[in-house]
């Protein structure tokens, strides 16, 4: 049995673990990718230390950071279900079951899925989740990018670069995210935003050909060979039995990370703490690791 | 005898960046294609594998998509 089984391995569960192995914890990490959201974030300038890095970069050193250690990483394995049975919490991955004394929670937040018909059979086949892994394989084409946020946004700055024309598919009235992003979405000849608009489909033959858009009541086809869904995050909170959580399904923490469960902790993204953002999480998840240290001193 | 490799990539993917490390890691030579300034590449790509993400390994003809650790592994033979 281990003491301490940390799920994700984004910021947040690369510092836990980092702090754990400094305590000495028998320790597991399990997780599906390793940096997390860090990873394919584009440019991060609001990391103290680091003036300016890529999200890539600075993931790279996290985990460099965390191999320093001799830690217990099992990647490509993805937590399915975590109960506590008595004393034990048990996870169960989509390979194995594992037991421990304590878990950190920071699975972190997965893409919204839009949920229209076409979604799910299209997915790699000119509709993606990642702007900046996907972006420059639609060079010359028109695109459509849905969503009015920050990373809607972003992604139709990354395109504008890169593709024919963009549609932005904006459910809302107007376009949210920071103001410097609207302004060079809109001197930018090459985009068009489709405002109080709502997809209904996507559709195509081996590839995306089109979408179906419906706006001022009236449902239209729109010509297009990609399709960026930029429509926000949603917290990877689901397999945990019996944890507390928010309306937006993120779990409640209280300040010293510990859930509802004695034993479970969580940090970052996937709880109800306030903004989500690098450091934040990677503090969380410091905060977390000593929880879990003290935890384990008095049990 | 080594294996022909061929990564499929863009620069910005971290799953290409964490695939390239893992061949080289584990000394296995390859050739990379970056896919977002060769065009003939990238329509290539899209036809061999029948999608558009990336990365895409090709192993002595065997298509791999993503940065699957475990076919990598088992395809080039570690």
């Amino acid at each position: 049995m281990y003491d301490l089984i940390i799920i994700g391995a984004g910021p947040a569960g690369i510092t836990a673990a980092v702090y754990a192995a400094r305590k000495r914890m028998s320790l597991l990490v399990i997780t599906k990718d390793v940096g997390g959201q860090a990873a394919i974030s584009g440019d991060i300038e609001n990391y103290t230390g680091y003036q300016f890095i890529t999200g890539p970069e600075l993931a790279a050193k996290f985990e460099e950071h965390m191999r320093r250690f001799d830690i217990a990483l099992k990647e490509n394995e993805e937590a399915v279900e975590l109960k506590k049975i008595d004393d034990k919490i048990l996870v169960r991955t989509n390979k194995v079951s594992y037991e421990t004394k304590t878990a950190i929670i920071a699975s972190g937040k997965r893409s919204r899925e839009l949920n229209v018909p076409g979604e799910k059979e299209f997915r790699n086949k000119g509709l993606t989740y990642c702007a900046t892994c996907d972006a420059p394989l639609f060079s010359g084409k028109v695109v459509a990018v849905i969503g009015g946020g920050n990373s809607a946004l972003d992604a139709a700055l990354q395109l504008i670069k890169i593709a024919k024309h963009t549609y932005i598919i904006n459910i809302a009235s107007s376009l949210s995210g920071d103001a410097i992003m609207r302004e060079k979405i809109n001197e930018s000849e090459i985009v068009t935003v489709f405002n109080n608009t709502q997809v209904t489909a996507i559709f195509g033959d081996k590839m995306v050909t089109g979408i179906k858009i419906k706006r001022e009541g009236k449902e239209e086809d729109l010509a297009v060979q990609g399709v960026f869904i930029e429509i926000g995050l949603i917290p990877n909170s689901e397999f945990a039995q019996g944890i507390e959580r928010n309306q937006s399904q993120e779990i409640k923490v209280n300040c010293h990370n510990e859930t509802n469960i004695p034993g479970v902790f969580a940090a970052g993204d996937v709880t109800d703490v306030p903004e989500k953002q690098i450091i934040i999480a990677a503090g969380e998840g410091s905060k977390a690791a000593l929880s879990v240290f003290r935890y384990l001193a008095r049990a | 005898m080594d294996k022909k490799v061929l990564v499929y990539s863009t620069p910005t993917c971290p799953y290409c960046v964490r695939a390239k490390q893992f061949l080289k890691d584990n000394s296995v030579a390859f050739e990379d294609i970056d896919v977002s300034i060769n065009q003939a590449a990238a329509s290539e790509m899209v036809s061999k594998s029948g999608q558009m993400g990336v990365p895409v390994l090709e192993i002595d003809g065997e298509i791999i998509v993503g940065f699957d650790k475990e076919r990598i592994k088992t395809a080039v033979g570690l």
